[in-house]
């Protein structure tokens, strides 16, 4: 084996040992939102190194961009899906108030729905709207 | 076997393995955001599997396939999001 | 009046670059190919891909320190690898044990463009996620894994407002730049 293939081999390696990572996470972690940062974060370096070995091996310089944008667009798109299933999580029942050792949004969340503010966010961006509808839903 | 193919082998055990956990999750849940974030792993699990099969073989016959791949995990796991924040009750 | 018109009309130009530019390399890079011709029918279809599926104008902040944008590239790549590595050991580890917290972060800078880039870094390095938003104040609410202490949840606030600062000094507008050199000036005031 060379330089390259050794290389290559421990990239390979280390990138399938992400994936068995966020399986672990899911496996052992209590709650959704710790099973969140299990499962989609290590992905972002594990696919960094399978593409990193795919690149060792071709050798190409056209190649490159390529696999610049397949991880860019993870880069991307990973953050947004995990934003979008945690705020849905900690929404709806999935808030495990005992596995938390400090909630700074909870109270936030209380004097909102008391105030009968909505908390708007498509996409994540949120603003105060001062209308009569003392929700939580984000679609308004 | 030559020392790449040692590597696939470990490769295919340790994907192998991953795939198991997350196949385990998505039966048990116990909740729907549960079964959506493993079905994600599971995606990123088949993407890990086609880099590694392009890297082995030396082709890049699935690079576009594993954009794609990504792609799909976002729009399948946010649509699900939504769709769960429309009906917290059950979720 | 006229001269206004066009600087506007520039400055438009100017903020759609970014995203036109992204588009061509896209393009060119999933047909692997960078010929003139096909970078020129790239763009021909990122002009149209951007006018027929408009998008709300992102305000720039009207700099970029290349050397300081690969400082940050190479900041990142090691903070993903350590953090992934500590994810899961405490996967192992801690298991169901963890605990964990939901913290206030507020921001120095009112930029969308640097709030959105800050819960993006965030949420990519493991540990880490945004939960909730709030534009008004610019407040990030993130939830971060194992910070079962008060001084553990500061941490997690220094670091955050780290990456920020970081995320400041490769594309914050001139303000918030001066504004976190004021901020580093009084810091070293107060701790000799």
């Amino acid at each position: 084996m060379s330089v390259i293939d050794i290389l290559s081999a421990i990239a390979l390696l280390g990138g399938a040992l992400m994936s068995l990572a966020a399986a672990v996470g899911l496996l052992r972690f209590p709650d959704l939102m710790s099973r969140m940062h299990a499962a989609t974060k290590p992905q972002v370096l594990g696919l960094f190194l399978m593409l990193v070995a795919v690149g060792l091996q071709m050798r190409q310089w056209a190649l490159l961009p390529a696999l610049l944008v397949a991880w860019l667009f993870q880069l991307l798109t990973v953050p947004v899906s995990a934003h979008m299933v945690g705020r849905a999580g900690y929404r709806s029942k999935h808030r495990r108030p005992e596995l938390l050792s400090t909630d700074d949004l909870h109270s936030v969340v209380e004097a909102v729905v008391d105030g009968g503010a909505v908390i708007d966010g498509g996409g994540g961006a949120a603003k105060a709207a001062p209308t009569s509808a003392p929700t939580m839903n984000p679609d308004h | 076997m030559s020392g790449m193919e040692w590597v696939g082998a470990a490769v295919a055990v340790i994907l192998t393995l991953a795939a198991a956990g997350t196949i385990y999750r998505i039966a048990v849940g116990p909740s729907l955001l549960d079964r959506v974030i493993a079905a994600d792993v599971l995606l990123a699990i088949f993407g890990a599997a086609l880099a590694t099969e392009m890297a082995l073989r030396r082709n890049t016959d699935n690079l576009a396939l594993l954009v794609v791949l990504s792609v799909i995990g976002f729009i399948g796991s946010t649509a699900v999001a939504r769709f769960v924040s429309h009906r917290k009750e059950d979720a | 009046m006229r001269g206004s018109d066009q600087g506007a009309i520039w400055r438009a130009l100017l903020n759609r670059l970014p995203l036109l530019a992204w588009l061509v390399v896209v393009w060119g890079a999933l047909w692997q190919d960078f010929s003139p011709g096909n970078l020129a029918f790239g763009l021909l279809i990122s002009v149209g891909v951007s006018s027929v599926f408009y998008l709300p104008p992102v305000e720039l902040g009207g700099r970029l320190n290349v050397l300081r944008a690969v400082v940050f590239a190479l900041w990142f790549l090691k903070e993903v690898s350590v953090a992934s590595i500590e994810v899961f050991y405490w996967a192992v580890v801690k298991g169901p044990r963890i605990s964990n917290a939901i913290v206030a972060v507020p921001l120095r800078s009112r930029s969308d463009l640097l709030m959105t880039a800050t819960g993006h870094v965030l949420s990519l390095i493991p540990g880490s996620l945004v939960v909730e938003v709030d534009r008004g104040t610019s407040t990030l609410y993130v939830h971060a894994m194992n910070a079962p202490t008060p001084e553990s949840v500061e941490k997690v606030r220094r670091g955050i407002q780290d990456i920020e600062a970081r995320l400041i000094r490769v594309m914050g507008s001139r303000a918030d730049l001066a504004a976190l050199k004021r901020e580093a000036a009084a810091n070293v005031k107060e701790s000799p």
